[in-house]
């Protein structure tokens, strides 16, 4: 196999596909960008032409209104887009509603890029798929053995139990607005909750979003203008930003969760005052991440965002040609 | 274990005083014996196992994980226990992670189990043990035991509150907490009898009596314009001293150093325990300084909250106590002597025994109030706190009784200060920005002397965050710098001379006492003024 070196390569404005002419996940405007997810890390506004799916184009469009892209071209799944001689496909990655992996072929060598991903179940988005490879461009957010995600039911649990044990209070809890939101709601659905659940104002449109995009929610409402008697014994979603926020002072005694896989550290939480501490991560854990090096078959591996240095030791521990490619601009907030 | 080690991470977790007791109960009242004893104990820092210590935890993680990704983990985390706890491998088909804590269910050993295997381990055998015991529980649980080996919970709970859950358990059987506190210090883990008394299942357990803690007599707060109420031939007047108030109980082979909640601080203070050669229950004053002279608070708060001293502060901050009263001399137990009485047999004790480390706190003789007042006025806001007065016939009885003790603490020293700093506050004040840094003028300048984050009352907390919010000229991280235009008077019941701090002084107790609305900032206090009062107060000390 000869890397390619050539013809993918780390510039200011990210990774940039040479003979495609395009930059996947550009933190800058570009002519032309490709989007794995609609995160604000990972989609910016300004670019001139943006290939994505679908629901990426969708959320980006009602993010970012007219300044999202000039030109949007959606990829079907499994579609094949020829490219500057570059074989692009998206493949889902199981991240949020529309996340996807990147498979680019060139001169005879896969390359996948998994942007953010995770390898459970999400009842919000398609399914992580796993496509095997030369080259495994990895996420490394989690990238440590502390990392290990537990079974988000049982999270789901604590919640509820939480609820039960303090009727008399809200339950706040922190959740990042595009996919962690949506996805705590449908995991409470499944575990037969069917009260309202209430919403911080920025979060209503990316669950209208969802819903349009045919993920069942059940009955959501707006949490501003509710009496604060009536929020007791409820479930009340809001941006982890606002869980210190004066908006709070609405809600009977909060009892302050936050989904998040950075809960894992009970420093973290204790730090910012959370006390109900839900391990829930829409990215993939230590274990996750190196499954998906080994099942992935590539022989090179490269670190884009996170902890790369102890995922990078980690392959190369293993005899895999592992490098960090030092891109800049990914934030952990909301992981 | 894991009920214990879900109870570790709620009271880690949870902000209010409330929150935590209301844990504890649920625990107590929820788990059987003997686990919850061990429990208890272990929150109550009398629980003592083998120790392991963290390089011998980080070894045996090194056996188990890559060192590098040890150190790199170790280095995210922060916490040495937190991070084994949660890299430790999962050996297949054993506990799994992130198990709903269910008390009843899976594979984890009961903290019993746990505690009992550890306490029969050698020092040397301790290490592998650990590993095996690793192996068998989730992060959760490696997490409470690293905890418990190396004997730092950390979880916010004293073992007073401990004893407050204890007594809300017990009080549906007229148990009140003096009892509880009383009994504790007889009593050795797991505390069978102690549970099954408070649940009303069996009398009082006997305590051996040497070695225990009677709970201290308080006094009641009076007000200078009160004291025409009281009869000042009645009374005897005590300085009281601005240290810790602590009971020594000796004899028998006993010597216990025991603060005013009946926590053992001995370990602490080992110069007063190897003075402890007499047979007395004894309580007083325990200060720092030499010759007598008792140094600031501020520097016996160094050598508080510690398990152990080191030879160089113990040498540098000598501590001694200043006796107020006898309550055993002997086996006699003197308590029911009238104070006068108590006092001189305090006075022939100390003639007789001539005890190291300890001396007698004097009586201020005086005729009447006005005397007094002249008296008190004469001394500045230093070493004393105030003075106690002891009715002459009063017997010596636990708690705070209405009318034979007052306490007379004078007003506090006043101090007009200009905001500088403001953060917000925790739990349910995690959207106010609640806690002040505040300073005064030099040179034209302002330099910060206090931090204080109450005394204000609900509306004014919404009145100084809007205040702020307005006023801010710059964010440094959760700290909003504001302009220096507010005036706040602020109370503290003295100042002292202080290394640690910028201004080189140090309040004792701030809080806010009033919003100066209406005062421009230039008219706040000076950095002289403030070093003036120190000056007189030292100078009170002295004399």
């Amino acid at each position: 196999m000869r890397p390619p070196d050539a013809w993918l390569r780390t510039t200011p404005a990210g990774l940039r596909v040479e003979p495609g002419g395009f930059v996947i996940d550009p933190i800058a405007p570009v002519e032309r960008a490709l989007v794995t997810h609609a995160h604000g890390d990972h989609a910016r506004p300004g670019s001139r032409h943006v290939l994505a799916t679908a629901e990426t184009l969708a959320i980006m469009r009602a993010r970012y209104g007219d300044d999202a892209y000039r030109q949007g071209q959606a990829a079907a799944p499994g579609e094949t887009i020829a490219i500057g001689g570059v074989a692009v496909r998206l493949v889902p990655a199981g991240h949020v509603l529309g996340s996807a992996q990147v498979v680019l072929e060139h001169g005879g060598v896969r390359v996948v890029v998994t942007g953010d991903y995770k390898r459970r179940r999400d009842p919000t988005c398609a399914p992580f798929e796993l496509v095997r490879c030369d080259v495994l461009v990895t996420e490394a957010t989690f990238g440590l053995p502390v990392f290990r995600h537990p079974d988000d039911r049982a999270e789901i649990a604590r919640l509820l139990a939480s609820r039960a044990a303090f009727p008399e209070r809200a339950q706040l809890v922190g959740v990042y607005a595009l996919g962690k939101c949506q996805r705590v709601i449908a995991l409470l659905r499944e575990a037969g909750y069917e009260r309202p659940i209430y919403l911080h104002g920025a979060l209503v449109a990316l669950c209208d979003l969802y819903r349009a995009h045919g993920v069942e929610l059940g009955e959501l409402r707006h949490a501003t203008g509710v009496a604060r008697s009536e929020l007791a014994g409820e479930i009340v979603l809001a941006p982890p930003g606002a869980l210190a926020d004066r908006w709070t002072r609405r809600l009977p005694d909060p009892v302050v969760a936050l989904a998040s896989g950075w809960m894992r550290i009970r420093q973290r939480a204790r730090q910012r005052g959370v006390e109900l501490p839900l391990v829930i991560s829409d990215h993939a854990d230590w274990d996750e991440l190196n499954a998906t090096i080994a099942d992935s078959g590539a022989a090179e591996i490269w670190v884009t965002h996170g902890r790369e240095e102890a995922l990078v030791h980690q392959a190369s521990e293993l005899g895999l040609a592992a490098r960090a490619l030092g891109l800049t601009g990914f934030e952990e907030e909301g992981s | 274990m894991k009920r214990f080690a879900a109870l570790l991470d709620g009271l880690l977790l949870t902000p209010s005083r409330n929150g935590k007791l209301r844990l504890l109960r649920e625990y107590f009242a929820a788990t059987p014996d003997p686990d919850r004893g061990w429990a208890l104990a272990a929150l109550t820092a009398e629980l003592s196992l083998p120790e392991v210590k963290p390089s011998r935890i980080r070894d045996l993680a090194v056996e188990r994980v890559d060192p590098v990704l040890l150190r790199w983990s170790w280095d995210f985390v922060g916490d040495l226990a937190e991070t084994v706890a949660l890299l430790w491998p999962v050996a297949p088909g054993r506990a799994t992670d992130g198990d709903a804590p269910s008390p009843d269910g899976g594979p984890s050993p009961r903290l019993v189990v746990v505690v009992e295997r550890l306490r029969s381990a050698t020092r040397a055998e301790a290490p592998a043990l650990l590993a095996e015991l690793l192996d068998a529980l989730d992060s959760s649980g490696r997490y409470a035991l690293l905890k418990l080996v190396t004997g730092e919970l950390r979880v916010g709970v004293s073992a007073r509150l401990a004893k407050i859950a204890l007594a809300e358990l017990a009080a549906p059987h007229g148990i009140a907490l003096d009892e509880v506190e009383e009994v504790w210090h007889g009593l050795a883990p797991p505390y069978g009898g102690l549970f099954e008394w408070i649940e009303g299942r069996a009398p009082r357990p006997a305590v051996a009596e040497r070695a225990r803690f009677r709970p201290l007599m308080l006094a009641q707060p009076i007000e200078e314009d009160e004291l025409v109420s009281l009869d000042p031939a009645a009374y005897r007047a005590e300085w009281k001293w601005d240290g810790i108030r602590v009971q020594l109980v000796a004899g028998e082979g006993v010597a216990h150093v025991y603060s005013r909640s009946g926590d053992e601080i001995g370990g602490a203070f080992p110069e007063i325990v190897a003075a402890l050669r007499f047979d007395a229950v004894l309580d007083g004053e325990l200060l720092v300084g030499r010759d007598g002279v008792p140094a600031p608070f501020g520097d016996l708060q160094q050598r508080l909250n510690r398990k152990t001293v080191s030879r160089k502060l113990a040498e540098e901050l000598p501590a001694f106590v200043r006796v107020y009263d006898i309550l055993f001399d002997g086996g006699e137990d003197l308590r029911a002597l009238a104070f006068a009485e108590r006092r001189d047999r305090l006075v022939a004790w100390f003639d007789r025994v001539r005890p190291e480390r300890l001396d007698l706190s004097p009586l201020v003789p005086f005729r009447d109030w006005d005397e007094l007042r002249a008296l008190y006025a004469g001394v500045g806001p230093g070493a004393i706190e105030g003075l106690v007065l002891k009715r002459a016939d009063s017997p010596y009885v636990a708690g705070r009784p209405k009318g034979p003790w007052f306490k007379w603490k004078r007003g506090p020293v006043l101090i007009d200060a200009v905001l500088m700093y403001a953060q917000r506050g925790s739990g349910k004040r995690s959207s106010y920005y609640s806690d002040y840094t505040f300073g005064v003028w030099k040179d034209g300048a302002l330099v910060p002397v206090g931090k204080a984050y109450f005394g204000f009352s609900d509306d004014e907390l919404l009145q100084l965050d809007r205040w702020i919010r307005s006023h801010t000229v710059a964010k440094h991280g959760p700290v909003r710098e504001v302009a220096r235009e507010l005036v706040l008077e602020v109370a503290c019941d003295g100042l002292q001379r202080s290394t640690r701090h910028r201004s080189g002084l140090a309040m004792r107790f701030p809080r806010i006492h009033r919003i100066r609305w209406d005062k421009p900032a230039a008219e706040a206090e000076r950095l002289e003024t403030l070093e003036r009062i120190v000056e007189k107060a030292a100078a009170g000390a002295r004399a």
